[in-house]
């Protein structure tokens, strides 16, 4: 094995041909990780030529390089961001102070499990999403979803790399872990319920694309403010790369979006269903569900574990170093209204404790800012229909709304309003199987289906008719 | 809200109809048992929320109605299977943390004591009593929630990657296990002390693959088969528990709620009386048990259940309502022939009869209650007693005893085969032979006695602590009483704790013992308590911080 050029097999700029316990980790996972690729991957064109783009080094332009690949030789590797020189812990009590480059075994335990949290996000979603290229609605989509999927292996890469090298054998335990659960698997599913629903059709996949990989961007961006510095410069380069899946997720709402209206205009009676399309009801109906799940994400409003870890400096806030002045968050407070007796109460909790909530907001006011494009197509096409986003109360199943009801502006309302409307607000069993009917793959380079419109440009420059995928 | 928090009175009696906490549902024979703890129905409304299946005093009161019920009232259940009733990913988070943050020191003390004597129950229906409780954690069982489950003779966990069995009381709080859970697994678990060093400092605790491995635990199904694995397993206990116990059939018989009678001067029961002595400050108190005065009848209004249910009732009152009280004097008045006879009646039925050995497993337990209590307890032997048999163990579990010597000798005592380990201590050996250590030859000498014994033979076979006549009694009584109350609460509590439990220890000793001394030390250090003690900062922002300084 020692003859193997793992440099050029894995490409890394974290020195792996001279770590020998970070090979040996590496020799015995490599394998079991493709493995998990070929049951678990991309079933559909899963050994086809896919224009794929692959980091091969931190240089600028060297994380992007575009080219034709299988994707089960995809050459994943491990990043870090470079080094910032003289970094200091952002946040908590030790802010300030030098960043560690090792775990302190005080917080070895928390610290891992925040990252197999994390973690197991990744090869969840990949797995949620093996069959989906069976409907592509064009090989331009199909493409990015591959790109995201190799991605989220990449991720998967960068997080066993943290286990391997920093947290010894129970780190190579929860690595051997993280293949061996699988998303909506009865006996071993996946940490996080989001990532057990089935990913089945496009509307769902660019929802989560958009939504729940954005929840990812916000908790990178927590961990990026990480006192243990290969945590924050591991985050801090998976979050260039979660920029393209955002892409990916808003763009191609936006076509969805701009596709529903221009449906519903040439429909006589505004029906952009009887044109074989999507209906913009509808997508406000998953926009409704998919946001709502996904703030569940952040955890509890009050959280003990969450003042924890930002009392250790394991997470900062989104941008701590900067956009905060302050960096302890002591002797502050969030106000939060509770459900007592069928009314909103504010009550201030302090702050540390709320930073699920803070991260929570922050998530939020980026997703407006998303829908505000969304509405801009809107616009230029000339209809009254918005996007909205529903109040963070609405169809909670955690934290200190789960359990009451909320419309989706944030009123509660009783049980029996909820159940009288609740059609009108999320997807129904019929909404989803007319989604589902209308999912038919196109395979000829520059097509679309009807539903969704073409994007505006191509990736890296290619046309759109380009042949994102060699399907033969 | 710091020490000063002045909790209001603790009633220990409740219902099935009022149970906020747990669901019972039996089938054949076989009940489950699932913890549902509703989290907005704390002992302390408004103070917190017992969130995630936590539990407070509230909470195990409940489940000790539901051991003794299940006893009583379901002869018929073989297998109790105990597992986790809400819909997230846990079985049982432990004793609520904001409660013991903010419980005064005492409480917290006897809501350890309390929670450990129900642990304690559960494994003597499962010895005892042929009712065989196992834990299916279908979810994370940590800190008091695994020590609930170690309680239990089986341990099953569901193997789905993330439930996981632990013990975070150290790294997380700065404090021990509080109900047992260190000592269970080393003397009754047996795991290997290096591995549950790693698992007791390990806050996440172990998974199925690993707690099986080093026995944490017994069975581990993944999710897909665990329903059917955990029913296999209960069917195959009940099995082998019916024929170990043939004799429990029939009907049950029903626990009805206690008649309890405030007064300005205490409370009364039909059978039990306490009074405070409020010459002394109201720290002292006298409990008078009143002897049967009809036949025993085979129900739950019989003396020999009813005189002991209520005498429970009033020590976890006395103790946990009325920390003021260092004294418990205890007296007897009635005929200690009806005594005898109803004695007669609970050993010969406990042969063959499962309700009789369940009375006479429940006045077991109450008279360990009484060694178990952080109470000095002196009993005053007088004319009119009925300290006989059964009732002479109060007696024995007492830090002394004073026996009126009248010029007739008239007042008298009497040991019957009640007092030859029908009643053994939480040590495994009877009282008699807890008095007289190393001298098995005293026991037999005494054992031998046929009939009433006075009080100069008494005092000569060393059965009472002092015999005093007329001219004495009045006097050396009331020193004897008013020195006590005088002397230090701490010393005391640790001094007779000492002296009660002299001998072998065992599993159940041990708990009480090590929490004693241990937990109540570390729970009154600041590194634990103190301002910025890891008890005091949990769940607040400021991390905690210690004085590293060993003793």
């Amino acid at each position: 094995m020692s003859h193997v050029n793992y440099d050029e097999r894995i490409p890394n700029n974290v020195d792996l041909s001279n770590d020998r316990r970070l090979r040996r980790a590496l020799e015995k996972w490599q394998p079991a990780y493709l493995d998990w690729w070929r049951s678990v991957g991309p079933q559909i064109f899963a050994d086809n030529e896919i224009y794929l783009r692959t980091a091969i080094s931190t240089e600028p332009g060297g994380w992007a390089n575009f080219g034709y690949v299988r994707m089960p030789e995809y050459r994943w590797g491990i990043f870090l961001a470079d080094p910032e020189p003289d970094r200091v812990i952002p946040a908590g009590d030790f802010a300030g102070q030098p960043v560690w480059q090792e775990v302190p075994g005080e917080y070895r335990n928390i610290l891992k499990r925040i990252i197999v949290v994390q973690a197991d996000t990744e090869p969840a979603s990949v797995e949620q999403q093996r069959y989906l290229a069976a409907t592509a609605p064009s090989l331009y989509d199909a493409r990015n979803l591959f790109q995201v999927n190799v991605e989220e292996g990449r991720h998967l890469w960068a997080m066993v790399y943290l286990l391997h090298a920093y947290f010894g054998r129970d780190g190579r335990d929860e690595a051997d872990e993280l293949l061996a659960r699988r998303a909506g698997d009865a006996d071993k599913p996946r940490i996080l319920d989001a990532f057990n629903q089935p990913c089945e059709d496009w509307l769902t996949f660019h929802c989560f694309t958009c939504f729940t990989d954005r929840d990812g961007k916000f908790q990178l961006g927590a961990l990026a403010e990480s006192a243990f510095d290969p945590l924050s410069r591991t985050c801090r380069f998976m979050l260039t790369e979660e920029a393209h899946h955002l892409f990916v997720g808003e763009s191609g709402m936006e076509r969805i979006i701009r596709r529903a209206a221009e449906l519903h205009k040439i429909d006589p009676n505004g029906d952009a269903r009887a044109q074989g399309g999507i209906d913009l009801p509808t997508i406000q109906r998953y926009v409704n569900y998919w946001y709502s799940y996904c703030l569940d994400l952040f955890g509890a409003e009050v959280s003990t574990n969450a003042a924890d870890y930002f009392a250790t400096g394991l997470k900062g806030r989104w941008r701590e170093a900067k956009d905060y002045d302050e960096h302890t968050a002591l002797g502050q407070t969030h106000r939060i209204e509770y459900v007592e007796d069928g009314t909103l109460v504010p009550r201030d909790v302090p702050l540390r404790n709320a930073m699920n909530e803070v991260l929570r907001q922050d998530y939020a006011a980026d997703c407006a800012r998303v829908v505000s494009r969304w509405n801009k197509t809107l616009e230029a096409e000339g209809l009254d229909f918005r996007i909205t986003l529903p109040h963070n109360r609405f169809h909670r199943r955690q934290g200190i709304y789960a359990g009451h009801y909320f419309d989706p502006q944030g009123n509660l309302i009783d049980e029996a309003t909820w159940n009288a409307r609740k059609d009108e607000w999320l997807p129904t069993d019929e909404d989803r199987a007319w989604v589902k009917n209308l999912m038919k793959p196109v395979y000829e380079p520059g097509k679309m289906a009807n539903w969704i419109a073409a994007p505006r440009r191509g990736i890296h420059g290619q046309p759109i008719d380009f042949e994102y995928v060699r399907v033969d | 809200m710091g020490h000063d928090f002045a909790y209001p009175p603790v009633d220990f009696e409740t219902h099935p109809d009022r149970y906020k906490h747990w669901r019972l549902s039996i089938d054949g024979d076989i009940a489950t048992l699932e913890m549902a703890v509703d989290e907005q129905a704390p002992l302390w409304p408004g103070q917190y929320e017992l969130k995630l299946n936590s539990y407070d005093l509230g909470v195990d009161i409940e489940l000790a109605d539901i051991v003794q019920r299940l006893r009583f009232e379901h002869p018929e259940v073989r297998v109790v299977v105990l597992t986790g009733g809400l819909d997230a990913k846990i079985f049982c988070a432990g004793a609520n943390i904001r409660m013991l943050g903010m419980a005064p020191h005492a409480f917290k003390v006897n809501f350890c004591k309390f929670t450990n004597e129900t642990r304690a129950s559960i494994e003597d229906a499962t010895r005892h009593s042929g009712q065989v409780w196992v834990a299916a954690l279908n979810g994370t069982a940590s800190g008091g929630g695994y020590e609930l489950a170690l309680a239990c003779e089986e341990i099953w966990l569901i193997d789905d990657g993330n439930a996981a069995v632990s013990l975070p009381e150290v790294p997380l709080l700065g404090v021990l296990p509080g109900t047992g859970g260190l000592t269970r697994l080393t003397d009754k678990r047996q795991v290997r002390r290096d591995i549950a060093d790693v698992f007791c400092t390990k806050a996440e605790g172990f998974r199925a693959r690993d707690a099986k491995r080093y026995g944490f635990v017994d069975h581990t199904w993944p999710r897909s088969r665990w329903e059917e694995g955990c029913a296999a397993r209960a069917r195959e206990l009940a099995a082998a528990a019916r024929a170990a116990h043939p004799e429990r059939t029939g009907p049950g018989v029903a626990l009805p709620p206690l008649s309890r009678t405030d007064h300005d001067d205490g409370w009364s029961y039909p059978h039990v009386d306490v009074r405070f002595h409020h010459d002394l400050d109201d720290r002292a108190v006298t409990i008078t048990i009143r002897g049967p005065t009809d036949d025993p009848r085979r129900d739950a209004t019989t003396w020999s259940l009813q005189a002991f249910r209520e005498l429970d009732d009033a020590l976890l009152r006395l103790r946990v309502n009325h920390l003021g009280v260092g004294l418990v004097l205890l007296r007897t008045e009635g005929d200690p022939d009806a005594v005898l006879a109803h004695e007669a009646q609970v050993l010969q039925g406990a042969e063959t009869d499962w309700f009789w050995r369940e009375v006479q497993l429940f006045q077991a337990r109450t008279l360990r209650r009484v060694d178990n209590t952080a109470k000095t307890f002196f009993a005053l032997i007088e004319p009119g007693n009925c300290f006989v048999g059964t009732l002479f163990e109060l007696c024995l579990a007492a830090d002394r005893s004073y026996m009126f010597l009248d010029d007739d000798l008239a007042n008298s005592i009497r040991l019957t085969d009640a007092n030859q380990g029908v009643f053994p201590m939480a040590s495994g050996i009877s009282r008699i032979e807890a008095r007289y250590p190393g001298d098995p030859d005293a026991v037999e000498a005494v054992i031998e006695v046929d009939g009433p014994i006075d009080a100069e033979q008494a005092e000569e076979l060393g059965l009472v602590t002092a015999a005093l006549d007329d001219i004495d009694w009045e006097d050396e009584v009331r020193i004897a009483i008013e020195e006590r109350v005088s002397l230090s609460p701490d010393a005391l509590t640790g001094m007779e704790q000492n002296l009660r439990f002299g001998g072998a220890e065992t599993c159940e000793t041990k708990i009480y013992g090590r929490l004693s001394a241990w937990q109540n030390w570390i729970f009154q250090r600041p590194n634990a308590v103190g301002e910025r003690g890891a008890l005091t900062m949990f769940g607040h922002p400021e991390r905690p911080v210690f004085d590293f300084n060993r003793t």
